[in-house]
């Protein structure tokens, strides 16, 4: 082909440019998945994460942002072979396409997830995913049942887990294998058990893994078992970014093993201790109370039977015979005077009756000498006679 | 409610939860009733042990486990690491 000589020159950058845009412009290379193995994958401190897609005869340089790296964490290996999601896109200083990826899953995931989504459709329409079936977990259980493999660290998570929480509870263990064929009919005849079933709440769980090591916990048979259940199920498969088909059908989904633990403890021995320490406040509290209350009663009935009491009448009669006491003395006093002065009066007539007092006045008696008779007539008087007088006596003769 | 039952089992035999109900059901007699004098003081003794033995039980508690083995249960070993 002979090259027309006047056409128009293109520069680089406008020729590039046009090339971006019919790749970046093709809706089918804008949102395509690309499946090969992984190689010359490097990861610079960038954060971004550079790879070659390959297959028997091509290759397709590809590089995952840093933002999306982060986000979801891909599993990468040399040689691996992987479906990668993205858009193609063109580096112009190099001249180059690449794809620009966002997702990265193992090769052969994609039929499984198809699978998946399938059957989530399937029970979903069904009702079995429900919010109105999901069952409140109980606050304090005192049987927990566990379903897992006995030998997995999910179960030594979950045991060190109830240990600390709340070593009240008691553990029905169903072991099952978690992984491989024989792991659903083994899931769906423990979960059936009606040793489990005793428990109060089941917890169904598995450490980490691949998606198709999960895959047991997708199985219609499982979900359905799950869904069955009489007793709460917490599904904890996986890691935080795994959900199988149990954790929709079960009452509810803990991340982690340990998560579903911790969730089946929502009351811990911490708080069983502070509910007691409670109780005995309150009870504490009570009784003082009550003895206050009887007390203050007991006082006010003490006072009022201080006021009610005799005493205060006792004191009373004791005023009135003071009283009296008072007037009996009184009288008695009045009347002793009054005897008194009769005895004085008597006495002082008594004394003027007194023969001696008359003698003072000038009067005499005269007496017979011989007789002693008293002279009281003049016939009396004869011989010698004694006269007495008040401050002695003399004799005294009859002349005629 | 949980009026002092008839029949009342010695705190030690109770499990957790029977003490813990006894338990509430005396502090709100307490809390609700007037109680005579001296069968408050009954109620708040027996309370005062149920706390006890409650707290007791708490400090005990060790986790029981054990493995379904066909129909019955049988304690779990587990593996030592």
């Amino acid at each position: 082909m002979q090259p027309a000589l006047f056409t128009e020159t293109l520069t680089v950058s406008q020729v590039t440019l046009r090339i971006r845009r019919l790749l970046e412009e093709n809706p089918e290379l804008q949102d395509v998945w690309v499946t090969g193995e992984i190689s010359n994958l490097s990861r610079p401190a960038s954060g971004h994460i550079y790879f070659t897609l390959k297959d028997k005869n091509a290759s397709l340089r590809c590089v995952m942002w840093k933002t999306d790296a982060q986000r979801t964490k891909p599993a990468l290996q040399e040689g691996a072979a992987v479906e990668a999601h993205g858009k193609i896109a063109v580096y112009e200083p190099q001249g180059q396409y690449q794809l620009i990826t966002n997702l990265i899953r193992p090769k052969g995931e994609g039929a499984l997830f198809q699978e998946f989504l399938r059957l989530k459709a399937q029970l979903e329409a069904e009702g079995l995913f429900d919010p109105e079936r999901k069952r409140p977990i109980p606050e304090l259980p005192r049987k927990i049942g566990i379903v897992t493999s006995a030998t997995g660290a999910a179960l030594r998570d979950i045991l060190n887990t109830l240990r600390r929480r709340l070593p009240l509870a008691e553990v029905i263990l169903a072991p099952a294998p978690v992984q491989g064929v024989d792991a659903p009919p083994a899931l769906v005849s423990v979960l059936q058990s009606p040793i489990l079933q005793s428990s109060d709440v089941i917890l169904l769980a598995r450490g980490g893994g691949s998606i198709e090591d999960l895959w047991a916990f997708n199985d219609e048979r499982v979900v359905r078992a799950v869904a069955a259940s009489k007793v709460p199920v917490i599904c904890g498969v996986g890691h935080e970014t795994d959900f199988t088909l149990c954790d929709f059908a079960a009452d509810l989904r803990a991340p982690t093993p340990t998560a579903a633990a911790e969730l089946a403890t929502q009351t811990t021995l911490d708080d069983l201790h502070l509910q007691i320490t409670n109780y005995q406040t309150r009870l504490t509290d009570l009784i003082s109370k009550l003895l206050a209350d009887h007390r203050s009663f007991f006082s006010a009935l003490t006072a009022r039977l201080r006021f009610a009491s005799p005493e205060r009448r006792i004191q009373s009669e004791i005023q009135h015979l003071d009283g009296l006491s008072r007037r009996i003395l009184s009288t008695l006093t009045h009347r002793i005077r009054l005897q008194v002065s009769r005895v004085d009066g008597i006495s002082k007539r008594l004394s003027a009756l007194n023969p001696e007092g008359i003698l003072s006045r000038g009067y005499a008696i005269i007496t017979r000498k011989d007789d002693g008779k008293v002279v009281a007539t003049v016939s009396d008087a004869k011989g010698e006679m004694n006269v007495r007088v008040s401050d002695g006596k003399f004799e005294v003769e009859r002349k005629s | 409610m949980a009026k002092s039952k008839p029949t009342q089992k010695p705190v030690e035999e109770l499990t957790y939860e029977e003490a813990l109900s006894e338990l509430e059901g005396i502090v709100e007699a307490l809390e609700r009733e007037q109680n005579p004098l001296d069968e408050a003081m009954k109620l708040f003794e027996r309370g005062q042990s149920l706390v006890a033995h409650c707290g007791a039980l708490l400090e005990s508690a060790q986790l029981k486990v054990q493995k379904i083995a066909g129909e019955s249960l049988v304690e779990f070993e587990e593996e030592s690491e």
